[in-house]
């Protein structure tokens, strides 16, 4: 899109101005965390320098601005991703991982029957795996896998038999290592021709490409706001109305309840009762400012921006590294996002992150929470760059020029 | 501020592209113990033969970075051959090697380890500058300890 100036955006980032030994930083961990823009830190210091108060019940004036941060933080979020009714499905959690937690042991253990099926895939975060095992060891559910094929696809050949019996099916929108962005609307169109829902894993795709709940078909996603310029401390789950619902509360204590006597309590309705405690004010403040700082860019203008730098990444190192890069995910833009795995011949990627540093260039090295994809494709890490708004060609070329280095040092 | 130079030393650079005493031994005799590090999916297995009181024979498998690498062929030719007292001793060094940094940042003097007595195994002190990469230095060594416990626990 035109209009889209990345230098204007980078300098939105208080961050982007440190200097790491020698270099200009160059951010590329985005996947891991986003960096926030300056208005989500005047959002976050503006509630405790004006109205650091706790939400509800209280009738003060502070105490009333910060319930309506906090409440409106949850319709902003709602409206970003296409909720039909936010102020009924969103819950705020700790982030993505609590928000699995949340489901799997509130929907997952009061829906599911020994010998139901869950439906994940091969290229699953651990975040999207554990906590099923964890169900499955209490109540003996069954877990099935969609493979990935040799193209780091998903491999839905054999889809048909996997879902007999499924209850739900659990993917991710897009793979934290691969970058591969998955076919989500024929996975919610095939889960409830047999009566599974779906659930998706929207920490990755959620920062970099439109979310629609509906269009989607999802009955849930999870995600989390340090991945999206804003605060880390805070997660969202998302689920339908009618299925949320009949969900169970999930931690218990203040806030959670209509009632509470010597003999029991009752829940309180609504997604509060599925926040235990006091909620993580300031966070939502800074999410809400994400949101709007996300849309004010625009989500196309940032897949646009992002598409281009990861063209541009996978053809400099056809060029430049042919036959010494394998990369693990797609080799073209079609159907991937910003997120590129390297695995480097002869240099390992705790020594290849270890000279990019020196070059002030931040990627990360490691098995990014999936090893059985890992083990699929027979690595046991990768370095792995991954894009966000404010990244630019400048960064390619310090990571250009660090890779080279790295390879004359290692090769 | 810590630079390349101070980590990829080249003896470092040198045992990691020619690792002394890689491969295995027949298990038993030898014992046969694996390492794990779990934060990068680094693995090493440790073949040891110890003989009247003197680790005779050591020989290492695995896969990891220069450090984790490096680290072990360093450990291997520094231990091999020795009597189990010898080797006790330079484990002690080795982890005081990679606790100076702690010492240091405690205010305490850093000459708790007498670098002339390390021999090449002096290359790993810059790792303890890079806290990050001190698992990948001690892997071998925490193996290596885990192997001498099974044959002789203390
Ligand atoms: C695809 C995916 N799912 C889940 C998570 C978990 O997010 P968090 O660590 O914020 O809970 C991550 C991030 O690491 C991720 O990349």
């Amino acid at each position: 899109m035109s209009g889209y100036d990345p230098a204007l955006v980078r300098a939105d980032f208080p961050l982007l101005g440190r200097v790491i030994h020698d270099h200009p930083i160059a951010y590329l961990d985005s996947g891991a965390t986003s960096i926030s823009p300056a208005s989500v830190i005047t959002a976050m210091s503006h509630y405790y320098e004006n109205s650091h108060a706790n939400v509800h019940r209280a009738v003060y004036v502070t105490a009333e601005e910060a319930t309506a941060t906090y409440e409106g933080a949850r319709r902003r979020v709602g409206r970003f991703i296409g909720a039909p009714h936010p102020d009924e499905e969103v819950v705020f959690t700790k982030n993505a991982t609590e928000a699995f937690n949340l489901f799997v042991k509130s929907w997952g253990a009061s829906q599911l029957r020994p010998g139901d099926v869950v439906v994940l895939s091969e290229m699953e975060h651990h975040a999207n795996i554990v906590p099923w095992f964890q169900l499955r060891d209490q109540i003996g559910i069954e877990i099935r896998f969609i493979p990935v094929s040799d193209d780091f696809r998903l491999d839905l050949s054999g889809l048909d038999e996997l879902l007999v019996g499924a209850k739900v099916v659990s993917v991710t929108g897009m793979s934290n290592v691969l970058g591969t962005i998955n076919p989500v609307r024929e996975l919610a169109d095939r889960a409830h021709a047999v009566g599974a829902i779906l659930v998706v894993d929207a920490a990755q795709s959620v920062a970099h490409s439109v979310t629609n709940v509906v269009e989607m078909g999802a009955d849930a996603i999870m995600f989390s706001a340090h991945k999206m310029l804003g605060p880390t401390g805070l997660g969202v789950l998302w689920v339908r109305r009618e299925i949320l619902s009949a969900m169970p509360p999930f931690l218990g204590g203040g806030g959670m309840i209509a009632d509470v006597t010597l003999e029991g309590f009752t829940a309180a309705s609504g997604v509060t009762r599925f926040e235990a405690g006091t909620p993580p004010i300031a966070e939502a403040a800074g999410l809400s400012a994400a949101v709007d700082y996300l849309e004010k860019l625009g989500m196309a203008a940032i897949a646009d921006h992002e598409a281009q730098l990861t063209g541009h990444t996978l053809e400099r190192l056809a060029t430049e590294f042919a036959g010494r890069v394998r990369i693990l995910g797609p080799s073209t833009l079609e159907k991937r996002g910003g997120v590129i795995s390297l695995d480097v011949e002869g240099v390992h990627p705790h020594d290849l992150a270890q000279v990019l540093d020196q070059f002030g260039v931040c990627v990360r090295p490691g098995h990014h929470c999936a090893k059985p994809l890992m083990r699929r494709f027979g690595v046991v890490a990768t370095a792995r760059v991954s894009f966000g708004p404010y990244s630019t060609l400048g960064d390619l070329d310090a990571l250009f020029d660090g890779l080279h280095h790295a390879v004359g040092v290692f090769g | 501020m810590a630079g390349m130079e101070d980590l990829y030393k080249e003896i470092i650079m040198d045992h990691y592209r020619s690792p002394r005493n890689r491969g295995e031994l027949l298990s038993p005799p030898a014992t046969r113990t694996e390492g794990f590090n779990p934060l990068c999916g680094d693995e090493i297995v440790v073949y040891l033969i110890v003989d009247d009181g003197v680790l005779t024979d050591i020989k290492m498998t695995g896969q990891g970075c220069s450090i984790s690498q490096a680290s072990a062929s360093l450990m291997s030719a520094a231990v091999k051959g020795k009597p189990l007292s010898d080797v006790r001793e330079r484990i002690d060094t080795f982890k005081a090697l990679m606790t100076v940094h702690e010492a240091a940042l405690d205010g305490e003097a850093s000459d708790a380890v007498d670098l002339r007595r390390l021999g090449e195994l002096a290359a790993l002190q810059g790792v303890v500058k890079f806290p990050v990469r001190i698992k990948c230095a001690t892997l071998a060594w925490n193996t290596l300890i885990q192997g001498l416990e099974e044959i002789s626990p203390t």
